[in-house]
């Protein structure tokens, strides 16, 4: 009954998306404010019903209705009940749904958070989104229907994959979801600016909350499913360059890009067709992703079942929506221009040169991820690019986009001295000098390479700092620290803090790419490994009995300097429905370093292979990623951009600054 | 410098920087190709000796010894005709038996002995690698049907 109920739900989603995207877009061309004002209503009627939808997939898994296929193939009796909820989007069709769901309630978000725009902006704004919602909600449907029953239904279904019974899971998926899909806003304000020949500061203001939210959603996705990989799947690895890691990674890179584009075309009317390029372009390699994901073409972790009809659906949607939207670029971008003018070096043009670089290295990771895939496709034979290839790239392409940070927030718009500008920061930099040149001391041998990157980190620590200090001083008139920290912007305060935390995970990736050491080695019970100065004294296994699982315990005693501080307990579990054994590694974590043993597999008369690692400074890593989502998340909530928005309902704010030339 | 000079010189900056970052991508790209080759292939000597390439085909049934007193393991990977025996020193992967799909990335000794750097992990079990299908489906392709081994496992795609 219920999968009937969800079927009709979706079906009614789809028709609401077809209005969503027709009328507001065709009464915006006629001047019809009748059928533009349909937008909002359209959106929210399609996410009640998605949203309805996913209620009922919900509720067949919870009562574990084993007559929709779905369900039996990602869920069974014994499985646990927020794991049967998880369970959900742990396959494609259900996935596919949360992404629609995710998907509509960001039409609800642009309709309830843009009702001060001008009607014709919100009508095409949404009507895109429309459009966008109508591909996605057409592909579930006549490929992957999460609600196809299975008759006759069978007494219990197959597992979920015991990889996803894990609370990482629980938010992995939706939170990089909300990035994925949050991009399709700025790529819809973008479409509806082309459409209404109307690019100036004002819409990349509207635009700019949104690209700062979905940015660090996607952030925050990624940084949870690199955490997850870590210590859930028992590689120890936190980025491996695997095919759908760069799929998620490469929109988040020309997502950077977007974000500092839009502060320019909104701070100086420049590079606005750039950045509304950046935004189709950011869109298009969200869709690439779902495509190299859902469409079984690639070998990985996150690859679902392969079903050519799946590909070619998305890769048609794809060209097609990159297509139209490229057409619609040659079309109507040159008429909006290039903007203002600014000298070779000033801050706008070092945020050119951040575009080029992150631009470039979005081009680096798709070259290595999509030429073995094309070379197969064309039965020209099969290759593989391994991570030295993007490891040896990165780091030439990173390092002068990451001291441009630095140097970026300190520079004029429009022209600045280099020459005056680095006498002013010499201190900073011999500072950074020597900083970085010492670190390396601290944790192991010295290397360039380590020492050049911990330079940097600290250069772009004490800008940051500097910058801060120097605008606190500059509003003297208010009294205390406090007051004077507070009359700091939220969208000022949440770049530097994501600044801060590229600072602070470029020195752990610096860390423990340079000292991590790994050890597999034979152990017997009793025996001891000494990794990194650090003893692990394996004390054999037991059997122990989990909810739906039975593992093989391990006892690790750790000790240094001959004094016992942890006791690790890795496991190797075995679900019953499953075939594959599943290894949970245990850690020891701390400031400065991780201890990390997994066990593998056992050898007879009690001995294991155990897998020891130690790895400096992995928390920093999680923090950096915390601080980037949290400074987008700061920078999105500043009540400018919603002053600006609601300047036309209420003209008696008197604070509210209209003019696009707001910087230094 | 006047104003026009002072673009072209921009536009030559940029470019400049540009040719340098694809030459060192290319050449990047080019010193880490990994190409792949079937059993079949390897034992007709057509892989290289010193670079390091893939393998794919199935673990064959019986073949895996693991050595008591290291962590190394000893297995032949088949795709239906040629059987290439491997070496690995590490923990396996979780999906790792015998009789399912393997991928293995590492170098050939003089030996004829494949040495594995990495062995690859699925995460599903219903899931074969491409690469190991293809070494099967290449395998059978250069025999006559009568000659082919009749087990060689699902074929890929072979899901739900």
């Amino acid at each position: 009954m219920n999968a009937e109920l969800g079927q009709v739900a979706l079906a009614l989603a789809l028709s609401l998306a077809l209005v969503q995207a027709v009328l507001p877009i065709v009464g915006a061309a006629r001047g019809n404010p009748a059928w533009m004002r349909i937008a909002p209503y359209a959106a929210v009627g399609q996410f009640f019903m998605v949203a309805l939808a996913f209620a009922c997939l919900v509720a067949a898994f919870v009562s574990s209705d084993f007559s929709v296929r779905y369900v039996a193939s990602h869920s069974n009796l014994a499985l646990p009940t927020h794991y049967k909820v998880t369970a959900v989007w742990g396959g494609h069709e259900g996935s596919l749904l949360l992404w629609v769901l995710m998907l509509s309630g960001w039409g609800v978000a642009v309709s309830l958070g843009s009702r001060s725009l001008p009607l014709t902006m919100t009508a095409r704004v949404l009507g895109v989104m429309g459009l966008v919602s109508l591909g996605f909600l057409a592909f579930m449907i006549f490929t992957s229907n999460p609600f196809d029953r299975l008759l006759p239904a069978p007494l219990d279904g197959r597992d979920l994959n015991p990889l996803l019974q894990d609370p990482g899971m629980i938010f992995h998926p939706p939170l990089l979801y909300m990035g994925y899909v949050g991009f399709s806003v700025t790529f819809a304000f973008a479409i509806a600016a082309l459409l209404g020949g109307r690019l100036d500061a004002a819409w990349a203001r509207w635009s700019r909350p949104w690209a700062a939210v979905a940015w660090a959603f996607l952030t925050f996705g990624i940084g949870l499913g690199s955490w997850w990989a870590y210590y859930e799947l028992g590689w120890g690895g936190w980025w491996f360059w695997d095919p759908v890691e760069n799929a998620s990674f490469m929109p988040w890179l020309t997502g950077t890009a977007l974000l500092h584009s839009l502060a320019v075309s909104e701070k100086r009317g420049s590079f606005k067709s750039w950045t509304v390029m950046l935004a189709i372009l950011t869109f298009a390699l969200t869709l690439l992703g779902a495509f190299l994901v859902r469409s079984g073409v690639i070998t990985s972790v996150h690859a679902f079942a392969t079903d050519p009809e799946r590909g070619v659906f998305l890769l048609a949607f794809l060209a097609l929506s990159t297509g139209l939207s490229l057409a619609l670029y040659a079309w109507r971008a040159p008429k909006v221009g290039m903007g203002g003018s600014f000298a070779p070096f000033s801050r706008e043009s070092l945020l050119l040169s951040n575009n080029v670089l992150l631009v470039v290295a979005m081009l680096a990771v798709m070259l290595g991820t999509l030429y073995p895939l094309a070379m197969d496709a064309l039965g020209l034979g099969k290759i593989s690019v391994g991570p030295p290839y993007f490891e040896r790239v990165f780091a030439p392409i990173m390092m002068p986009l990451l001291f441009l940070i630095g140097l970026g927030s300190q520079t004029r718009w429009k022209q600045d001295d280099p020459m005056t500008l680095l006498w002013k920061l010499r201190w900073l930099l011999l500072a950074s000098l020597v900083i970085g040149g010492l670190w390396p001391f601290a944790v192991g041998h010295w290397s360039p390479l380590t020492s050049g990157s911990l330079m940097i980190a600290a250069w772009i620590g004490l800008t940051v700092l500097r910058d801060i200090v120097t605008r606190l001083q500059g509003n003297a008139g208010h009294r205390g620290l406090a007051a004077r920290l507070g009359s700091l912007k939220p969208s000022y305060l949440g770049m530097q803090m994501a600044h801060t935390g590229i600072a602070v995970f470029l020195v752990a990736v610096a860390m423990v790419m340079s000292y991590e050491e790994e050890r597999d080695v034979r152990l017997v019970p009793g025996e001891s490994v000494e990794v990194s100065g650090y003893d692990f004294r394996f004390q054999g296994t037991s059997r122990v009995q989990g909810p739906n699982y039975s593992a093989e315990r391990g006892v690790v005693e750790v000790s240094r300097d001959g004094r016992v501080f942890t006791t690790l307990y890795p496991e190797k579990r075995h679900h019953p429905g499953q075939e594959m054994p599943m290894t949970n590694a245990a850690l020891d974590r701390g400031l400065f370093r991780d201890l990390y043993v997994s066990l593998g597999d056992p050898l007879g008369g009690g001995a294991w292979v155990v897998r020891v690692y130690y790895k400096p400074y992995m928390t920093w890593m999680w923090s950096g990623c915390l601080l980037m989502v949290f400074g987008g998340l700061l920078a999105a909530a500043d009540r400018r951009y919603r002053l600006a928005s609601t300047r036309r309902v209420a003209p008696a704010v008197g604070t509210t600054s209209t003019s696009p030339a707001g910087g230094r | 410098m006047k104003p026009r000079h002072k673009r072209l010189a921009f536009i030559a900056a940029a470019l400049t920087g540009l040719v340098v970052a694809i030459a060192l991508v290319l050449n990047a790209f080019q010193d880490n190709l990994v190409f792949f080759f079937t059993p079949s292939e390897v034992l007709a000597r057509e892989a290289p000796l010193d670079r390091t390439f893939r393998i794919g085909g199935m673990v064959q049934e019986g073949s895996v010894r693991r050595d008591p007193k290291s962590i190394r393991v000893h297995f032949v990977v088949t795709d239906g005709v040629a059987h290439l025996p491997v070496f690995y020193d590490g923990i396996l992967p979780d999906l790792f038996r015998e009789g399912q799909g393997v991928v293995a990335q590492g170098t050939l000794a003089g030996d004829g002995i494949f040495r594995a750097s990495t062995v690859l992990a699925k995460h599903d079990e219903n899931y074969m690698p491409p690469e190991a299908a293809e070494a099967m489906m290449r395998a059978r392709q250069n025999l006559s049907p009568e000659a082919l081994v009749s087990d060689t496992g699902p074929a890929a795609g072979d899901y739900r």
